[in-house]
């Protein structure tokens, strides 16, 4: 029934398959480190000068890292609420980005020598005489933190009401501003690369806690940790941590302790920072942005265009199948058949994607299953959708008179010739409109799939919104290829569906 | 003999007596048969009984010596085979034609040639635009069903079914669904099918129609009650029934 989709169009989508998978083959050699670009400076971000470039000072300490250990870092993309959990499902090696050193994290994953140290930072607007300056303070006012730090528990401990924040740094301090909450309490790489940036926002002096990031690798991985921290050992040995952090305006007394070192002072400017606020200090009038930065990001967009077009292609094929067969085996299979068909339909239309993506990619492996992430995301997408697809063909099916069954089977046709040339091409006319609309809604639901560590549209949106502070700008660019991406289908669908529904137009061909 | 019914009979679950109460009848070939029967006697039931829509409990069904019997009297697999081997010796023509709508006028009558009788394409063509030329549709061949009126739908229901080159035809009420003037011209057609020597049965309410038959049968609960040439069962039926009938449709004119 997908007669939409040419030979050609299945080529396309065949070899960006190839092309998305040949990406996700790593050498032996490679240090597979995970990060998520979507937390933004100074960790791994989207240089927002130059956005197909991932920079940060994590980005450097691993590329450091794995030159002292002879391997090649190689990024794998994960969200950062689910690192710890790709970590143990061995997507990649190492995770790398801020994991703070907790007693809870110990017991789960083994976790290097402490390679940063930064106080907890409380920011507050300008001239607010009410907002809290002190920890005692905090109690009963709006705080917003990132879910799941250090900072988040401090917060509630001193008895603030917490606001998480998923969607990135600048949005804590977005909100401050705002005033929709009266504080926020971050580390204070995030306080130097987002809040200290809006004049109208305050650092409050004051202890409100010291937090400190290691890397984080399986309980099993002995050896490479120890290669790891003998690694992290002669960087600071030998004053490569010190200088980087120095780049970065990340040295300060917190991390001097930590490392041992008697120079409180930064020596030299911190280039790296002073970098950032040139970049994102002030953003530039749209279509300043849209002439001067946006074709730069046009590849990068174009990037998680195509792998959200293959997915939803590919999940969408497989929905039309399935689909087809769970119509047919309820309409027309034995009993036991018909009521697997209903189950099926009934489960996955009645359970979000999302869990079903979360049990196909992190619970499968349990069993012994470990699916690709492209493969995972195609399957879950495929199999929810599949649910939709075969209500569509049924209500074709059930929309053709019984009389035409037997018109068939008076003229002596089998039950699948009548299918196919007697009941299928007018039931494929009015399930076609909902497929249209399916699809459409398919596409947009594929951005699920970013937490599996596929960067397409929608997750590179939101890191290089979060990367280059520029939410609506960026966001009118992404709403576009959206549009762009559907509008063909529809409109494909609207030929196909005259063609199916030629019959019916007056004074057509009489 | 090339449809007889010997003993048919069909119990529909639900209803206290049977629809079809061993009902029997043997027709000449080539000859053209009337069916008449108040509604509820059974003539819908079978019809669908010979066309292999519904089956019947016991009895057999003779169609140009391909026997069906009962559902209680063979296996299952028996039958759908024997039914399969009469429905090809058979037409029907529904009383709401059943056109295929999103075929025009031609591939409706290619259709099952190619499919069932494994036909080549030009063949089957030529065969069904020779029928539907002489049923007088040379100018719609290629017009959708929905574009054509009563009339014409039917003819092309006639063409394609003929097309299979059936021993039986079978029409269900031909004149209900068609505007009264139009009862001459499918008197017509069902002549102009006579001659070719295939065996039809009409059943019907009209009169008008019975009369231009050569053979008229009268059901009643499930049997035959009367039967002959129309002008001795239509003027001067024998049976009870058959006058209330006849009365009762005079009366609606």
């Amino acid at each position: 029934m997908g007669s939409c989709v040419s030979i050609a169009d299945v080529h396309v989508v065949t070899s960006s398959l190839v092309v998305l998978l040949a990406m996700g083959q790593a050498r032996a050699d490679d240090l597979k480190w995970g990060a998520d670009a979507q937390g933004g400076a100074p960790y791994v971000f989207e240089d927002p000068t130059d956005p197909n470039r991932l920079v940060g000072f994590e980005v450097e300490l691993a590329g450091l890292l794995a030159q002292r250990v002879g391997q090649r870092a190689t990024l794998v993309h994960g969200p950062w609420a689910n690192l710890l959990e790709l970590l143990a499902r061995g997507d990649f090696d190492v995770a790398l980005n801020g994991i703070e050193v907790t007693a809870e994290k110990r017991s789960v994953v083994a976790l290097s020598h402490p390679y940063f140290a930064a106080a907890e930072v409380l920011t507050v607007r300008k001239g607010d005489v009410t907002a809290p300056r002190s920890k005692a303070q905090l109690a009963g006012h709006p705080v917003g933190t990132l879910p799941g730090s250090l900072a988040e528990r401090i917060a509630r401990d001193a008895g603030a009401v917490v606001r998480t924040y998923d969607g990135g740094q600048n949005d804590l301090y977005d909100d401050l501003k705002v005033g929709r909450i009266d504080a926020v309490l971050a580390d204070e790489p995030i306080a130097a690369f987002y809040g200290d940036l809006e004049p109208s926002l305050e650092r409050v002096p004051g202890d409100f806690g010291v937090v400190s990031y290691a890397l984080a690798l399986r309980p099993d991985d002995a050896t490479r940790l120890q290669a790891l921290d003998a690694a992290l050992d002669a960087l600071v040995a030998d004053g490569t941590l010190r200088a980087l952090y120095e780049k970065w305006g990340l040295w300060n007394p917190q991390v001097a302790a930590l490392l041992h070192d008697p120079r409180l002072e930064a020596r030299g400017a911190p280039l790296e920072l002073d970098r950032w606020k040139a970049a994102v200090g002030k953003l530039p009038p749209f279509l300043e942005r849209v002439r001067t930065r946006y074709p730069a990001m046009l590849p990068l967009f174009l990037e998680g265009a195509a792998l959200t077009l293959a997915t939803s292609l590919l999940a969408m094929a497989l929905a039309v199948l399935l689909g087809v067969s769970l119509a047919l085996s309820r309409r027309h299979g034995p009993a036991p058949l018909r009521w697997l068909a209903v189950a099926y339909t009934e489960f996955f239309r009645g359970t979000p994607l999302l869990i079903q993506l979360t049990m196909i990619y992190f619970g499968l492996p349990e069993l012994g299953v470990k699916l690709d992430p492209f493969v995972a995301g195609v399957l879950a997408l495929g199999l929810n959708y599949a649910a939709a697809e075969a209500e569509n063909y049924r209500a074709g099916l059930e929309s053709v008179p019984s009389g035409q069954h037997e018109a068939a089977t008076v003229l002596g046709l089998s039950t699948a010739q009548t299918l196919r040339h007697v009941i299928a091409p007018q039931a494929l006319r009015i399930a076609l409109p909902p497929m249209t609309n399916d699809f459409i809604a398919l596409l947009k639901d594929s951005s699920l799939v970013s937490i599996v560590t596929l960067t397409e549209l929608t997750k590179t949106y939101v890191n290089l919104a979060s990367s280059t502070r520029d939410h609506l700008g960026l966001g009118v660019l992404v709403a576009g290829l959206y549009l762009l991406l559907g509008l063909p289908f529809a409109r494909l669908a609207r030929l196909a569906e005259r063609w199916f529904g030629r019959h019916l137009e007056k004074g057509a061909n009489a | 003999m090339t449809l007889k019914l010997d003993r048919l009979v069909r119990h529909h679950a639900g209803n206290p007596e049977p629809t079809l109460r061993g009902l029997s009848f043997d027709l000449p070939a080539g000859t053209l048969t009337a069916l008449l029967g108040r509604s509820g006697a059974g003539k819908s039931t079978m019809l669908r009984c010979v066309m292999g829509l519904e089956s019947f409990e016991s009895g057999t069904l003779d169609v140009d010596g391909v026997q069906v019997r009962g559902s209680t009297e063979c296996r299952a697999a028996e039958r759908t085979h024997a039914v399969a081997l009469a429905r090809a010796r058979l037409g029907f023509v529904f009383q709401s034609y059943e056109l295929f709508p999103h075929l025009d006028v031609l591939e409706n009558c290619v259709l099952a040639q190619v499919l069932t009788r494994g036909l080549g394409r030009a063949r089957a063509e030529d065969k069904a635009r020779g029928l539907l030329v002489q049923l007088g549709l040379e100018s719609r061949l290629h017009a959708w069903p929905s574009q054509l009126s009563g009339g014409q739908r039917q003819r092309v229901a006639i063409a394609r079914a003929l097309a299979l080159e059936p021993r039986v035809l079978l029409y269900d009420e031909p004149t209900s669904a068609l505007d009264p003037s139009m009862k001459h011209e499918v008197l017509q057609t069902l002549k102009r099918v006579d001659a070719t020597g295939v065996t039809q049965v009409v059943v019907t309410h009209d009169l008008q129609l019975a009369r231009g038959c050569e053979h008229v049968c009268v059901l009643d609960h499930g049997v035959v009650i009367e039967s002959g040439e129309p002008e001795q069962v239509l003027k001067h039926p024998v049976h009870e029934s058959t006058r209330t009938l006849l009365a009762s449709w005079l009366e609606a004119g």
